[in-house]
């Protein structure tokens, strides 16, 4: 079971911020949810290929060629901050 | 134009009690309606053509806000079309609304949305089933004649029962992905909620086709679901699972449903029973899966190129984290946490490719069921409509509801959900088909079969007659 500072961890690599205060109620809903995947965990399955897709589709490809128009400024009109075509972010190299 | 307008005239009476919508335009739809109208007075009409769809709010609509139901998006307009929006628009189809909708698809209840929890119109205190709650409302409340909708682990189909109408979820990469923002990419497939099962054909002839544009979808002809449809019943052998009928079904819910597979037999159809022996893996298998996909496609919103921004941070790692604590609701962040978990260095193996391994246990069961049987029918939950507010504390609760509907998504079959009677508090029961890979056709044969035979999918909620 996950104690308070893995998920501290997971949040981190998640990139989501958890205020301490809010942690043990947190910790606690995750572990339940782990609790009912633990179910899984212990199946035999030797000799079973994974499956991701339904199909088993591999990835197709095409030509490499542009396809897709310009269409940058009708995109970035939803962005939070752009300057000259360029998405705004605080600074990240000093 | 009249029907639009009809229809905007009910969203505009009904719709703040129901909660179904996130954004209704009339300018903008009565402008398509307009326009739809010409293509008529040309001779340029087809079947939809003026048709008013609701679609589901994540359908990327080219100048409509698609929000998602989160805050994340909330203001977000979308620059492109969907697949699914391009090909209504094509069919003459005019967009009526975007529907309400658990956040980022993620819920059993429409309780998740940041815009607020969407009503079941046959009981103002019961939910409407999730995650395209807002679909199910809007066309069980005739508020919309039909909407999109979408299904990662039964939210086309548990909503469609818990309201009352017909819903279908096709094969997996039937209808193209391409601007339905994604959840879990290998479990997520587009799909539709309409009053009757041809209804459904008539708008997944629409959806269905290949597109290039995504990666997954199937390059395969598409049926004439029409024509298949009239197929009837007759000698199609239905597949009951043995582990369906347990304790963990609510009486009043397997009465309706043991009463329609009578109809059915008498329609023509045989019963066998099969066995789904990994059944019970289901849905452990699945809140590993989906979790994880979702903690990977999620990670887009970050503040940078679209959606919310966090107003106060001291650093590029401090805006990322605040901005998505504050975009993404508490179910949301669960599953993503959970996600990142199952995924991370050490836990791989033994969560996420384990669950990978029984998923494909478990869509063999399904294979070898379908040798003895055509279709799979059982209930699509395990009781009716439950409280708004009831399952709020905990998550896992809700989770294990989904147990019929969730192994048809691991498999990527197709699935069909349609109203058979009523349950306690005279809440709606969905009957839920389930056919083999492509067999979209058979489905709705059956579907039509039984709805031309009894008339439950014919039932308004009372107030909304």
């Amino acid at each position: 079971m996950l104690s308070l500072e893995e998920v501290t961890r997971i949040a981190r690599l998640a990139r989501i911020d958890v205020p301490e205060a809010e942690l043990p109620v947190l910790a606690g809903q995750l572990n339940g949810i782990l609790g009912l995947v633990d179910q899984m965990r212990a199946v035999d399955t030797a000799g079973v290929e994974p499956m991701s897709h339904p199909q088993d589709l591999t990835q197709r490809l095409r030509d490499d060629e542009a396809t897709d128009p310009d269409l940058r400024d009708e995109y970035q009109a939803g962005a939070p901050a752009v300057e000259n075509g360029l998405f705004v972010v605080p600074k990240v190299i000093e | 134009m009249e029907l639009a307008r009809a229809y905007l005239d009910r969203i505009a009476r009904h719709g703040a009690a129901l909660n179904a919508f996130i954004t209704v335009d009339p300018e903008k739809t009565l402008e398509q309606a307009r326009r739809a109208d010409e293509r008529i007075a040309r001779g340029e009409a087809q079947p939809l053509t003026g048709i008013p769809i609701a679609h589901k709010d994540l359908f990327c609509a080219r100048g409509w806000k698609t929000t998602c139901g989160s805050r994340m998006l909330a203001d977000w307009i979308a620059p492109y079309d969907a697949h699914v929006i391009e090909s209504f628009d094509r069919a003459g189809a005019v967009l009526l609304g975007k529907a309400n909708m658990d956040e980022f698809a993620m819920g059993s209840s429409n309780e998740n949305s940041f815009f607020g929890p969407v009503k079941n119109p046959w009981d103002a205190a019961a939910v409407p089933g999730g995650s395209s709650g807002g679909s199910a409302a809007a066309v069980a409340a005739r508020l919309a004649p039909a909407a999109t909708g979408t299904d990662t682990g039964g939210s086309i189909r548990q909503p469609a029962s818990f309201t009352g109408v017909t819903g279908l979820r096709p094969t997996y990469g039937r209808v193209s992905r391409y601007g339905m923002v994604a959840f879990a990419s290998s479990l997520d497939q587009g799909g539709v909620l309409a009053a009757s099962a041809h209804d459904c054909a008539m708008l997944l002839s629409v959806m269905a086709g290949f597109d290039a544009r995504d990666s997954t979808c199937v390059d395969r002809p598409v049926d004439d679901y029409e024509r298949g449809m009239r197929d009837g019943v007759r000698g199609m052998r239905l597949g009951i699972p043995k582990q369906y009928f347990t304790a963990d079904l609510a009486a009043d819910v397997a009465q309706p449903i043991l009463g329609a597979i009578e109809q059915l037999k008498a329609l023509g159809a045989t019963v066998v029973e099969v066995d789904l022996p990994n059944q019970h893996l289901s849905v452990p298998v699945y809140y590993v899966i989906a979790p994880a996909e979702a903690s990977s496609n999620l990670s887009r919103f970050d503040g940078v190129r679209y959606g919310h921004r966090a107003a106060d941070y001291a650093d590029l790692n401090e805006m990322y984290a605040r901005t998505r604590a504050e975009g993404f609701g508490a179910e949301v962040k669960r599953r993503i946490l959970i996600g990142t978990y199952v995924l991370s260095h050490g836990y791989y193996d033994a969560y996420y490719l384990q669950a990978q391994r029984l998923r494909r246990l478990i869509a063999r069961d399904f294979s070898e069921a379908f040798k003895a049987c055509d279709l799979i029918v059982g209930p699509a939950a395990p009781s009716v409509a439950y409280d708004l507010g009831s399952k709020a504390t905990d998550p896992v609760q809700m989770y294990l509801d989904d147990l019929y509907t969730i192994p048809i998504n691991l498999a990527g079959l197709p699935g069909m959900s349609i109203p058979c009677g009523f349950g306690a508090k005279g809440r709606p029961v969905g009957l839920q088909m389930v056919g083999n890979y492509w067999d979209e056709a058979r489905m709705l044969a059956a579907a039509h079969a039984f709805q031309q035979a009894t008339d439950w999918h014919t039932h308004t909620p009372p107030g909304f007659g």
